[in-house]
């Protein structure tokens, strides 16, 4: 017998629960003013813009610090999803925990950062990509743009030590 | 350092807005030499489990003392931008403590200035992070 598809309300609902969990534990990610969209899997970082976040006022340009923290932190919470997308799409991730349960996180063991241009003074994006993802290490490259996907202004890479496999289960 | 250039130094940071969110004061700026301190904050926290502030904060904190070391230098320009800064990251730093980065430009060329930077909380014997890094030299039109 076929199994009916879930309603794509309820899929959708699991997704963005879990995705707002990982986000909402994480201070940093309010304080830089970072915000995650969600299609299907694949997730898309946005830094929205504030006069805070500048480092060269002449030019004005984005302070490198803060290219850095936004692409670290793309990097840090798509290494979280994608390790969570597996047992939530089968139905063995607790969601309800996911949301009280303060989460163990990947931790960078060091982290790259190539400046192509200078970033201006409107929002940026960025998104992760997973070069290898371990039980123990992972690499991952992240993209950051933002009037043109094809006009990088910083790209990096980083090693991350994961945290052990069951310390997200219950 | 006299008085009048440690306050010249501090208002350098002050003229940087993100550095200055993050609480940063200059401590001490000599030739190609910059040491920056930043308070631990609970809005940095990167990890929810450990309290730790998240990594990119320790990078900012690098990359403005990577920056300053660079227009300390004798031979720097009137500009300097991070062409690639790279951590690593060898513990995390205590939750809170204030966090020093001492950044040394240690060679500049025409075009490129090559920082080395250190981190360190309360505990000075091991870092909390090391960095090495490129930046840009801005000169001005006239020796351009």
């Amino acid at each position: 017998m076929i199994k009916r598809p879930e309603p794509v309300g309820a899929v959708k609902h699991r997704r963005d629960t879990v995705l707002s969990a990982i986000v909402g534990q994480i201070p940093y990610i309010q304080f830089l003013g970072v915000k995650f969209d969600r299609h299907g899997d694949e997730l898309t970082a946005t830094m929205t813009y504030h006069d805070d976040l500048i480092g060269n006022p002449m030019l004005p340009a984005l302070h490198g610090g803060a290219t850095a923290s936004f692409l670290e932190m793309t990097a840090i919470v798509g290494l979280t999803w994608a390790t969570m997308w597996e047992d939530m799409e089968a139905g063995t991730l607790d969601i309800s925990t996911v949301q009280t349960t303060a989460l163990a996180l990947p931790k960078t063991i060091d982290f790259t950062v190539d400046y192509l241009r200078a970033g201006l003074p409107r929002d940026a994006y960025a998104r992760a990509k997973l070069n290898r993802s371990g039980r123990r290490y992972a690499s991952v490259h992240v993209e950051g743009w933002q009037d043109n996907r094809d006009r990088l202004f910083a790209q990096a890479t980083g090693h991350f030590l994961m945290p052990a496999r069951d310390a997200n289960r219950t | 350092m006299d008085h009048t250039h440690l306050k010249a130094a501090r208002q350098f940071i002050d003229a940087i807005p993100h550095s200055r969110r993050l609480g940063m004061v200059m401590e001490d700026l000599t030739d190609g030499q910059a040491v920056i301190s930043m308070p631990y904050d609970e809005a940095l926290i990167g990890d929810p489990v450990s309290k730790v502030i998240h990594g990119g904060a320790v990078s900012a904190l690098m990359d403005t003392a990577g920056g300053a070391a660079v227009m300390a230098h004798p031979k720097a320009g009137i500009g300097t931008a991070t062409l690639d800064l790279r951590i690593d990251y060898m513990r995390s730093a205590t939750p809170g403590q204030r966090i020093t980065a001492t950044a040394t430009c240690y060679h500049v060329t025409r075009s490129v200035a090559f920082v080395r930077a250190t981190a360190c909380d309360d505990d000075t014997q091991l870092p909390v992070a090391t960095a090495t890094g490129a930046f840009t030299v801005i000169k001005g039109k006239a020796s351009s």
